[in-house]
C-alpha cells in the first residue's frame, strides 16, 4: 500500500469534482491511502502572492505544519491541483531558500500554536507519484478496457513541471510522463507541441482577450491534431479550456468543441469504472462523442499534416529523459503526427 | 637546528605596493617579529614596498652577508610566484636556497580578508609558523636527472598535430597518439574556417600528410594512452591499440574493402549523424594514416560468422580477423595533451527542438551539410535531402552562457554563427535571421567579417531565442518553424517563420577528461577543462611538470588560438629536452626502516610507483629518483614510519606550536 | 532601507528626477527566495517566453532595464507584472536563474501599496479572491465570480450565464461557501503575518 498525505485544494470540492471523484475510484483500484490534511485551508493560488507575500507564504504554510504533524510512516504530501501543489512546493523551498523568509514565516504561524520546519514534507504532484511510486507496469495491469481507437491530446500545463524545485520531473518543456500514462492506457496519444504552454491562468477572469488567445492556442493545436480530448492534470487548465471555451469560440468565430477531461477519468474508464463514477458528464463540452470510440474499432484518423518520408538526411537521436525514479519509460512508441 | 642553538632568522614583509600594505598592517607586522619573535632567533625584521624588486633582494643578500643570518623568512605572495625568485637571492648571498621559505600574506591574507584587524593578526600568526619552522629547515641539494628526449602528444587535432610538426622538425621524436582511426580531429568536419573563408580540409591535409609522414613522428591511431607513470624526464606510458583488423604493413589502403563491404550504418561521429559510412571505413576521403577499421560491434562476421566480403576482395590479404588489442610501452621525457572538446548535446535546450523537430540542425550537422564532400554533396537542404531553405534563422549561445547549462562563452560561436549565415546566403539566396545576445568578434578581421555578413543583408535580431515550434498559430506559420524570442532593441516580442533552424552549439569539456586528467596527474576546474600552471603567464604548462597542455582542453578556442598553443607547448618541451637534464626538486620521503612494520600499504598508495617492498628485510624503501615528495605515504603509513624532508614531523609541529602563538 | 543613494543624470536625458539607485535591491530583497535580479544580463529569454507579452506595456527584460535605471513610478504602473500568467517558462528558461515570476508578486505588491497600479482590474480580483479565504479559509467560486463580475465586468454576464448555470447545475459550482473549522487560528496568524515584511 502506497501512503499519501493528501491536500485536495477548494477546486477538487467545486469546479473540479469531476478530478475528485475519478481520483477515489482509482486510488482505490492501485491500493493508495490518502490521508487528508486535516482542516486545510485555501493555498491561495496565484492571488495572495500578489498583495501581500508573509501572509500569503504563512496561508500555505499552515498547510504544511498541519500536515508535517500527520507524518505516520510517509512524509509524502500529495497534491492533485498544479496550483497547490507549486504553492506547498515553493513555499517548503523558499523558506529553507531564504532563511529570512522562513523565520517570518514561522512567526506568524506561532500566533495559531503552530511551527514548520522546512524540508519536513516531500510535495508531490499526483502524477509524478502514479508514474514514479506506483508505475506505469501496475497501472498497465490493471487496465480492463483499454481505450483503443481514443486519439488524446495531453496536456500538461504549467505549474506541474516547472519550476521544478527539486527535480522531479524528466523536462521542463518537454516532459512525457502524461504522454506514457495515456498510452498504457491504450489510448493514441498524440506528440502534442504545446503540452506545457500555458491556458491562461486567472487571466480568464482579469483579462479576458488573453485569455481566449491562449485558449486559442491549445484548443485549436489539439484540433489540428484531430485529437478526440485533451486531458489535464489541473483543475485550473480544465476550468479555463472547458468552461471558457464557448467564449472563446465567441470571441474568435471558431466553431470549437473539444472536450477536457481529467486524466483520472480516463483511468478510471479504462480500469472498468461506469462513465458516471468516472465523474463524465461534469464537463460542459460534451465527452460524449469522443467516449462512443472506446471499445469500438474505428479506423484511426488520418494525420493531419503529411508525416515525414523516410528517405532524406537521418535525425539525430532524440534521448528520452530519464524521469526522476529514475524507471525507463515503456519502449513501444508513441503515435506522433505531424 | 643544532642543540641548544637557535638560528639567525631574518624576517621581511612584502607592501605588495597597497596588494598587502591595504588590508595588512605591515608596519606592525614587522615591529611584532622583531620584539615577539626575537626569543625565537629572528635577528632583523624589515618591511619593504616590493620585497621581490631588485633593491628588496639586494636588502636580503646584505643582511645574509652582514648578519650572518642562517634562514629568511618572506612574508610575501604565494610561493608559485616568488619562491625561486628569494631563494636564488639567498644562494646569491651563500645560503643553501632552502633555508629561505615563502609566507603567504596576500593569497591567504590580504586578497580573502577585509577586516584590517584580523587581516594582521592572521599575517603574525602565519610568520610565527614558519619562524618556528624553518628552524628545523636542513640545507638541501637539488637532484638532477637527464631527460628522454622523445615527446608523447595525446590527440591529433589541429592544436596536437602543430605540436606534434614543431617538435619534430626540430630533430626531436614524437609519438603522436590519437583514438580515431585519423588525425584531423574536428576541423576534419568543417567546410570553411573563419574569417578568410579558406576550405577547412585544403588547409589542414597537408599538415596531417606531414605529420603521417615525418620520419619523427610514431602515429599511432585508434589507439589511446592507459596508464602514465614516472615523473618529468622519464614518463613510461601504456598505449592500448585498438585491433584495427586490417594489417597495416601490407594494406594499400586502395579501398576496395569499404567499396565492397555489404553494410551500412550511420556515421554518427565524422558525419555527425548526417551520412551513413561502411562497417569496414576510413572516416574520410583524406584519412591519415590511409589504413581502414572495422567497426567490430557492427560487422556481420563478427557477429553472425559469416559474410567476410572485405577479406574475399582484397588484393594484398590485408584483412586480419584475428588482430587483437595489443598494449605497446614507450618512455617520453615530456608530454603534450591537446585532448580537444565535445560538441554540447544540443537535445538538452529542449525548447530548441533538437531531435524532435527535423529541421534544426546543430553546427556540426551543417558543417557537415555544407562540406562538398558531406551527404549532400555541399547542397544546404531540409532533413529531406532535397528541399532548398527560404528562410533560416541561426541560434547563438545554445548551451553556453547559461546557467542551466555551461556558464562560460565557448568564444567561436558567433563568428562561426556569422560564417554559417555568409554560407547559407551565399549558396542559397535564403533570407537569413541570427539571434545573439551580444556579438563577440574581437580578433583580427574577426568584426570586418561581421560587417560582411552585415552588409550581405543578413537580419539580425539582438536577444536569446525562448523556442523554437512547429505550433501554428497563424496560417503563414503552417509548416514552418516558429523561432519565439524578444527583438530586445525593439522592445517587442516576435514570432519569426523560418524552414530552417541552425543551432551555434558550444563546446564542453571531453566526457572523459576528469579520467584523462587522472591517468596523466593534472587537474579539472569546476567547469570541466584543464586547469593551466598559470592562465596568464603559463598558460601551457600544468601543475605536474614535464605535462603540457594545449588547444581546446583548457578552454574554447578557434583555430589559430589553438595552433598557437600547440607551438607554444612544443617550445617548452624543445625548452626541456634542450637543458639535457632536469633538477628535481630534493622533497623526497624516506621511510625510517626500524619502524616499519612491513604492512605495504605505501606500496600501492603511491602515485608514482617509487615505493618498493625489500623482501628479505620486510621493510618498505623509497626510490628518490621516483619520489616526487607529494606526501602521500606520509599521510598514510599507519606506524608514521614515514618522512618527508621538508615536511618533518617536528617541522609540521613546530609551525603549528607558531601558528597557535598568541598574537 | 539604506539611504536613499541616487546619480546625477546625463544632460538631456529625458528624466526631470534623479535616478533612485536603490530600486533593484529594494525589490530582490521583497522578493521571496533568492531572486537573482542583479544578474540580469537583458537577454530577452523571459520577453520572448511570455505567452502575454503581447498585451504588456514592457516586456519583463525592459522593466528588469528599468528597475536598474530606477524608474519607479514607470514601473510601479506598468501593466506587466499584472499580464503575467505564472507559467514559469521564463524561470526555467532564464540563463541567470532570475526569479521572475516571484519578481512580478512583488511588483504586484509594491503597486497596491503605492496605489499606482493603472487598472484596478486585477488588483480587485486578488483583493476579491483573499478576502474570501481571509473570512472561510477557503476559496468561495460563485462569491467571487458575482462580486467581481458585477463590479468589473457586468456586460460578461449575460454571455456567461449558460456556463454559469452550468457550473451550478452539475455542482461545479457550490451556492454557499465552506468554511475551515479553525477560522480563528488562520485569522491569528494572518494577522501576525500582516506585521510582518521581509526586508533582507
Amino acid at each position: 500500500m502506497n501512503k499519501y498525505i493528501y491536500y485536495p485544494g477548494c477546486s477538487m470540492e467545486g469546479s473540479a469534482r469531476a478530478y475528485a471523484e475519478s481520483l477515489s475510484q482509482v486510488a482505490k483500484i492501485l491500493d493508495m491511502e490518502l490521508a487528508t490534511v486535516r482542516d486545510w485551508n485555501c493555498c491561495g493560488a496565484t492571488e495572495y502572492l500578489s498583495i501581500n507575500l508573509i501572509p500569503a507564504y504563512s496561508l500555505i504554510a499552515r498547510n504544511l505544519a498541519i500536515a508535517a504533524g500527520q507524518v505516520n510512516g510517509t512524509n509524502e504530501l500529495m497534491a492533485p491541483c498544479s496550483a497547490c501543489y507549486l504553492n506547498l512546493e515553493k513555499a517548503d523551498y523558499y523558506m529553507a531558500e531564504r532563511p529570512a523568509l522562513g523565520e517570518k514565516v514561522n512567526e506568524a504561524l506561532a500566533a495559531g500554536g503552530l511551527h514548520y520546519k522546512p524540508g519536513s514534507l516531500q510535495i508531490r504532484h499526483l502524477v509524478d507519484v502514479l508514474v514514479n511510486d506506483i508505475g506505469l507496469d501496475v497501472i498497465k495491469s490493471k487496465v480492463v478496457r483499454p481505450l483503443t481507437g481514443l486519439r488524446i491530446a495531453p496536456y500538461l500545463g504549467c505549474m506541474v513541471p516547472r519550476p521544478d524545485y527539486q527535480h522531479r520531473w524528466s523536462d521542463h518543456e518537454y516532459p512525457l510522463e502524461l504522454d506514457d500514462l495515456m498510452h498504457v492506457l491504450g489510448a493514441e496519444v498524440i506528440d502534442f507541441p504545446l503540452k506545457t504552454d500555458c491556458c491562461g491562468g486567472h487571466m480568464s477572469q482579469i483579462a479576458p482577450e488573453t485569455a481566449y488567445e491562449l485558449i486559442r492556442r491549445l484548443v485549436s493545436e489539439a484540433d489540428e491534431y484531430q485529437a478526440d480530448l485533451m486531458v489535464t492534470v489541473c483543475p485550473m487548465c480544465q476550468m479555463n479550456l472547458d468552461a471558457y471555451q464557448g467564449e472563446a469560440n465567441r470571441f474568435f468565430g471558431t466553431k470549437y468543441q473539444m472536450p477536457i477531461v481529467f486524466f483520472t477519468q480516463l483511468m478510471a474508464l479504462a480500469f472498468g469504472i461506469d462513465a458516471k463514477s468516472a465523474g463524465f458528464g461534469l464537463e460542459l463540452v460534451s465527452a460524449k462523442k469522443a467516449l462512443a470510440r472506446i471499445g469500438v474499432e474505428a479506423p484511426a484518423p488520418e494525420p493531419a499534416s503529411p508525416r515525414r518520408k523516410p528517405d532524406g538526411l537521418p535525425m539525430p537521436p532524440h534521448r528520452r529523459k530519464k524521469y526522476a525514479s529514475g524507471r525507463e519509460a515503456s519502449d513501444e512508441k508513441i503515435a506522433v503526427a505531424e | 637546528m643544532i642543540e641548544n642553538h637557535k638560528p639567525k632568522i631574518g624576517v621581511y614583509v612584502c607592501h605588495c605596493g597597497s596588494n598587502i600594505a591595504g588590508t595588512v598592517n605591515v608596519d606592525d607586522v614587522r615591529k611584532w617579529a622583531q620584539e615577539k619573535l626575537g626569543p625565537e632567533g629572528v635577528v632583523i625584521a624589515r618591511d619593504y614596498k616590493f620585497m621581490c624588486s631588485s633593491l628588496g633582494q639586494e636588502l636580503i643578500e646584505k643582511d645574509i652577508k652582514e648578519l650572518g643570518l642562517e634562514r629568511v623568512v618572506v612574508a610575501a605572495c604565494s610561493p608559485h610566484l616568488h619562491e625561486k625568485t628569494f631563494r636564488t637571492a639567498a644562494e646569491k648571498a651563500g645560503l643553501n636556497p632552502y633555508l629561505t621559505e615563502l609566507v603567504s600574506i596576500r593569497e591567504q591574507v590580504s586578497w580573502v580578508h577585509t577586516d584590517k584587524a584580523i587581516a594582521t593578526e592572521k599575517a603574525k600568526s602565519l610568520v610565527s609558523g614558519t619562524v618556528q619552522r624553518i628552524a628545523y629547515n636542513t640545507p638541501l641539494e637539488k637532484q638532477k636527472v637527464p631527460i628522454n628526449a622523445n615527446t608523447l602528444v595525446v590527440g591529433g587535432g589541429i592544436a596536437g598535430i602543430q605540436a606534434a610538426l614543431e617538435i619534430a622538425n626540430a630533430g626531436f621524436h614524437v609519438y603522436l597518439v590519437e583514438r580515431e582511426p585519423s588525425i584531423g580531429g574536428h576541423m576534419a568536419q568543417f567546410d570553411k574556417t573563419f574569417p578568410t573563408l579558406d576550405c577547412s580540409a585544403c588547409i589542414l591535409t597537408p599538415r596531417m600528410v606531414e605529420a603521417g609522414t615525418h620520419p619523427n613522428i610514431t602515429l599511432m591511431t585508434w589507439s589511446e594512452v592507459t596508464n602514465v607513470s614516472g615523473f618529468v624526464g622519464n614518463f613510461d606510458v601504456r598505449i592500448l591499440k585498438k585491433a584495427r583488423y586490417v594489417n597495416e604493413d601490407v594494406c594499400t589502403g586502395c579501398g576496395i574493402c569499404t567499396e565492397k563491404c555489404p553494410k551500412k550504418v550511420i556515421d554518427t561521429h565524422y558525419e555527425a549523424g548526417l551520412g551513413y559510412r561502411k562497417v569496414v571505413y576510413t572516416p574520410f576521403a583524406q584519412a591519415v594514416p590511409r589504413f581502414p577499421v572495422i567497426d567490430r560491434p557492427n560487422c556481420t562476421f563478427f557477429q553472425k560468422g559469416t559474410c567476410k566480403a572485405c577479406e574475399k576482395f582484397c588484393p594484398t590479404n590485408a584483412i586480419d580477423f584475428k588482430q587483437e588489442d595489443e598494449f605497446i610501452n614507450i618512455t617520453v621525457g615530456n608530454i603534450i595533451l591537446a585532448t580537444g572538446y565535445d560538441l554540447f548535446d544540443a537535445g538538452r535546450v529542449t525548447n530548441y527542438g533538437y531531435g524532435r523537430l527535423p529541421n534544426v540542425f546543430s553546427s556540426i550537422e551543417f558543417e557537415r551539410l555544407s562540406n562538398s564532400a558531406g551527404p549532400t554533396g555541399g547542397e544546404i537542404t531540409l532533413r529531406d535531402g532535397k528541399t532548398k531553405p527560404e528562410t533560416v534563422g541561426i541560434i547563438h549561445c545554445v548551451g553556453s552562457r547559461d546557467k542551466n547549462f555551461n556558464n562560460y562563452c565557448s568564444s567561436i560561436c558567433c563568428m562561426q554563427s556569422l560564417k554559417f549565415a555568409h554560407i547559407v546566403r551565399e549558396r542559397t539566396g535564403a533570407d537569413v535571421y541570427e539571434f545573439y545576445i551580444d556579438m563577440r568578434t574581437p580578433m583580427k578581421a574577426y568584426d570586418e567579417f561581421y560587417q560582411r555578413v552585415l552588409d550581405e543583408g543578413t537580419l539580425f535580431v539582438r536577444g536569446k531565442v525562448a523556442e523554437v515550434t512547429n505550433a501554428a498559430r497563424y496560417p503563414h506559420e503552417k509548416g514552418k518553424l516558429i523561432i519565439h524570442v524578444e527583438d530586445t532593441l525593439v522592445g517587442k516580442q516576435r514570432r519569426i517563420p523560418v524552414d530552417m533552424v541552425i543551432l551555434s552549439n558550444g563546446m564542453e569539456p571531453r566526457h572523459d577528461a576528469k579520467q584523462t586528467g587522472q591517468t596523466f596527474g593534472i587537474s579539472c576546474s569546476s567547469d570541466g577543462w584543464y586547469i593551466e600552471r598559470h592562465p596568464k603567464l603559463d598558460p601551457v604548462s600544468t601543475m605536474t611538470e614535464g605535462i603540457y597542455i594545449a588547444g581546446c582542453a583548457t578552454g574554447p578556442k578557434d583555430i589559430p588560438a589553438s595552433v598557437a598553443q600547440g607551438a607554444a607547448a612544443a617550445a617548452r618541451v624543445l625548452d626541456k629536452i634542450l637543458q639535457k637534464e632536469v633538477e628535481m626538486e630534493p622533497i623526497r620521503a624516506s621511510v625510517i626502516e626500524e619502524n616499519c612494520s612491513g604492512c605495504r600499504i605505501c606500496n600501492s598508495m603511491c602515485p608514482f610507483n617509487a615505493i618498493a617492498f625489500i623482501g628479505d628485510l620486510k621493510v618498505s624503501r623509497v626510490n628518490p629518483a621516483l619520489c616526487q615528495g607529494c606526501g602521500t605515504c606520509v599521510a598514510a603509513c599507519p606506524a608514521g614510519a614515514i618522512t618527508g624532508t621538508g615536511f618533518s614531523n617536528e617541522q609540521i609541529f613546530a609551525q603549528i606550536d607558531g601558528l597557535l602563538m598568541t598574537v | 532601507m539604506a539611504q536613499t543613494k541616487t546619480a546625477s543624470l546625463t544632460k538631456g536625458a529625458g528624466f526631470k528626477k534623479q535616478e533612485d539607485l536603490t530600486l533593484l535591491n529594494e525589490v530582490s530583497s521583497a522578493t521571496a527566495g533568492v531572486s537573482h535580479l542583479e544578474m540580469c544580463i537583458q537577454c530577452g529569454t523571459c520577453g520572448g517566453s511570455c505567452p502575454s507579452a503581447a498585451d504588456m506595456d514592457h516586456t519583463p527584460r525592459a522593466l528588469f532595464a528599468m528597475l536598474r535605471a530606477g524608474m519607479r513610478d514607470e514601473v510601479l504602473h506598468s501593466n506587466t507584472p499584472w499580464m503575467c500568467v505564472s507559467c514559469y517558462h521564463c524561470v526555467v528558461r532564464c540563463p541567470q536563474e532570475v526569479h521572475i515570476a516571484d519578481v512580478m508578486y512583488t511588483l504586484k505588491s509594491m503597486a497596491i501599496k503605492a496605489h499606482q497600479y493603472k487598472d484596478n482590474t486585477a488588483p480587485d480580483f486578488s483583493q476579491t479572491f483573499v478576502d474570501n479565504i481571509e473570512a472561510f479559509g477557503r476559496s468561495y467560486e460563485l462569491g467571487l465570480a458575482g462580486r467581481f463580475y458585477l463590479q468589473h465586468q457586468p456586460l460578461r454576464l449575460p454571455g456567461m450565464a449558460g456556463m454559469g448555470w452550468g457550473m451550478l447545475s452539475s455542482r461545479r459550482m457550490n451556492i454557499l461557501p465552506s468554511r475551515i473549522e479553525q477560522i480563528d487560528q488562520l485569522k491569528a496568524i494572518l494577522t501576525k503575518a500582516k506585521t510582518l515584511e521581509l526586508t533582507s
